[in-house]
């Protein structure tokens, strides 16, 4: 064998994730959304460019992970810390990385309103139906029946209200341009994901205006369940109330096959 | 160039001191008494190429200004009481997270939805700190007029200066009356100092994140320290305050913003009468100028406090002077607009020493 073989570089660590372990819960969706978000950005030479804003939550220690410039907002602000720093950075790629509390409890207005003027801003929606950081409380995604530490015998439509899908009601929005909903729970939904991603950010560098991608996402920790009966739950029970697919496209890019 | 002198509402005042002190990016919600400061900048932004939002709220405006601030450019925000005290969640962060902005605070009327009167109840919010956290923010108290142009020059430079949000604390009478003014030129933005700090992409160079969550063993703690220091620096190099003093007063009214103008009328009136008082005036509300009011209590032996509220600056007072001086305060709250009237027969009434407009402070 010669020493001078030339071996194509095929996979490796994307340049847009820093070389920290995280903090993640085993079986957690963070770190497959975090490589995703990584990767797309990496692929299309945005990370130099990139201003992040992570939530409180979770993802609130996003910036240890991600290799790029960070700023880190109040508990549900992070569309209202994004829309200020793209008046001051029009050019520049800003995106929220936000949990289902931060952005559609706490958090509501900022999104609603952030998405309505059609913020050239891309959202990178975690979905996992529970408060993980705080230790398992009701989320504003809880689905009817599902359990949590206060929701203890599971939410209940009479007590508890039902689950928000925002995502639908920001596509009625037309400052909104894309919406889809994946999940972090099968590999063709893994690449799934990684293509609403990358055409959501292609809605911001053509200034078409807002774009989100849900991203429904296991929670073993505080569903009280292994990863593997987590990522079955996403499939077969979650997706009943947040039905995988587009939301909403209006962007005009014609899928490539 | 230096403008022509013109006439102008305080409100539309502080906007356009904004803008020639190289504020670009203002986000607010409307509230009454000081609209015209949102109004007056959604077009004036506009023509010097910065940016206007009409945020959803208060809370989302005050986290526009800190993400703009963050993003490296001079910003500010506006309200009146109600939505202050909603924009203290943001004001706390960026306390924390050491990002500079420039709030200014046309009081009115409180507690709860109060009225749109004047009013300068909000001492304590905006002097203790406001929001949770060991911090404090720089307030500046105009006192109208040509002060608020000045002062909002001084705001954006001390929020940069030491990255830090800075309040100025108007009230809804300064945010109303017009008054002739005269503007600086514009500052020319590239000779501002370079922030090495900020968010603008991490092209040839190592990413940065500002936060303000510090969990690692003792970092809260040093975090802390460092801004006592800062906090130590501001109190020792910024402080402001004017004095009208001459060797014969025999009372020192102590005064900020619209009350120490009324208070002034007041002096006026009682000096035909033989009572001679003098005026101290704070412009700096927090770092409280101190060390200036001690010396004049030792010329001076009484102290009269007015105040547009029940007895807040009061405090600082007692802590300025202790037991040094008799004092003497007076505040009338929120809902009505104080007379030099009503001013002079509180200080003819310390002259007699005999209490009976307003109340002596035991110490």
């Amino acid at each position: 064998m010669s020493a001078e073989t030339n071996y194509e570089k095929i996979f490796g660590w994307p340049e847009s994730l820093k070389h920290n372990p995280t903090h993640y819960c085993p079986g957690c969706g963070h770190s497959v959304a975090h490589r995703l978000v990584a990767e797309c950005l990496d692929e299309m030479g945005l990370r130099e460019k990139t201003i992040g804003v992570p939530p409180v939550g979770c993802s609130v220690l996003a910036y240890n992970y991600f290799n790029f410039d960070m700023v880190e907002a109040p508990h549900g602000r992070a569309l209202a810390v994004a829309s200020g720093i793209k008046r001051v950075h029009p050019d520049k790629f800003v995106l929220t990385y936000q949990g289902d509390g931060d952005l559609a409890a706490i958090g509501a207005a900022e999104t609603i309103h952030a998405a309505n003027r059609g913020e050239r801003i891309t959202t990178i929606f975690i979905n996992n139906a529970i408060y993980g950081m705080t230790g398992g409380q009701m989320a504003p995604t809880t689905t009817l029946g599902q359990y949590a530490t206060t929701a203890p015998g599971g939410r209940d439509q009479k007590l508890h209200g039902n689950p928000l899908d925002i995502s639908s009601m920001l596509a009625v929005s037309d400052g909104v341009v894309f919406a889809e909903r994946c999940a972090l729970t099968t590999v063709k939904q893994i690449r799934k994901a990684k293509k609403a991603i990358r055409k959501a950010f292609q809605c911001q560098l053509d200034d078409l205006g807002f774009g989100i991608v849900e991203l429904l996402s296991p929670c073993p920790t505080n569903w009280k369940v292994s990863p593997k009966d987590a990522w079955t739950w996403v499939n077969e029970e979650m997706v009943k109330t947040f039905p995988l697919g587009v939301i909403k496209d209006s962007t005009g890019y014609e899928d490539k096959k | 160039m230096p403008s022509e002198k013109m006439l102008m509402n305080g409100s539309q005042t502080v906007g356009e001191a904004a803008v020639r002190a190289g504020c670009r990016y203002y986000f607010g919600y409307p509230i009454t008494p000081q609209n015209e400061l949102p109004e007056y900048l959604s077009s004036r932004m506009l023509d010097v190429g910065g940016a206007f939002i009409q945020g959803e709220s208060e809370v989302a405006s005050i986290n526009m200004v800190l993400g703009a601030s963050a993003a490296g450019g001079r910003t500010m925000t506006s309200s009146s009481s109600p939505g202050i005290s909603l924009k203290q969640e943001g004001i706390s962060y960026m306390a924390g997270t050491e990002l500079p902005a420039v709030i200014i605070n046309m009081m009115r009327g409180g507690p709860g939805l109060g009225n749109i009167s004047p009013s300068a109840a909000d001492y304590f919010q905006a002097t203790r700190g406001g929001a949770h956290g060991d911090y404090r923010t720089p307030v500046l108290a105009p006192s109208g007029g040509q002060e608020l142009v000045d002062l909002t020059f001084v705001a954006f430079d001390l929020a940069d200066k030491y990255r830090t949000p800075v309040m100025l604390l108007g009230d809804g009478l300064m945010g109303q009356v017009m008054e002739p003014v005269i503007f600086p030129d514009f500052i020319d933005l590239d000779t501002l100092p370079k922030k090495d700090w900020i968010v603008d992409g991490c092209k040839g160079r190592e990413p940065r994140a500002l936060f303000s969550m510090l969990l690692g063993q003792g970092q809260l703690y040093e975090h802390n320290l460092h801004l006592e220091k800062k906090y130590n620096t501001i109190t020792a190099e910024e402080l402001r305050w004017e004095t009208k003093y001459d060797e014969d007063a025999e009372i020192v009214i102590v005064a900020y913003g619209t009350a120490a103008r009324i208070a002034e009328s007041a002096i006026e009136e009682v000096k035909a009468e033989g009572i001679n008082v003098a005026l101290f005036r704070p412009i700096t509300l927090w770092p409280y100028p101190t060390p200036a009011l001690r010396e004049l209590s030792k010329k001076v032996p009484k102290i009269a406090v007015f105040e547009m509220s029940l007895g807040q600056m009061v405090e600082d007072v007692i802590l300025s002077v202790g037991e040094r001086s008799e004092i003497y305060f007076h505040g009338l709250p929120g809902g009505i607009i104080p007379t030099p009237a009503q001013v002079a027969e509180f200080l003819r009434s310390v002259a007699k020493g005999d209490g009976k407009v307003g109340r002596r402070i035991e110490v």
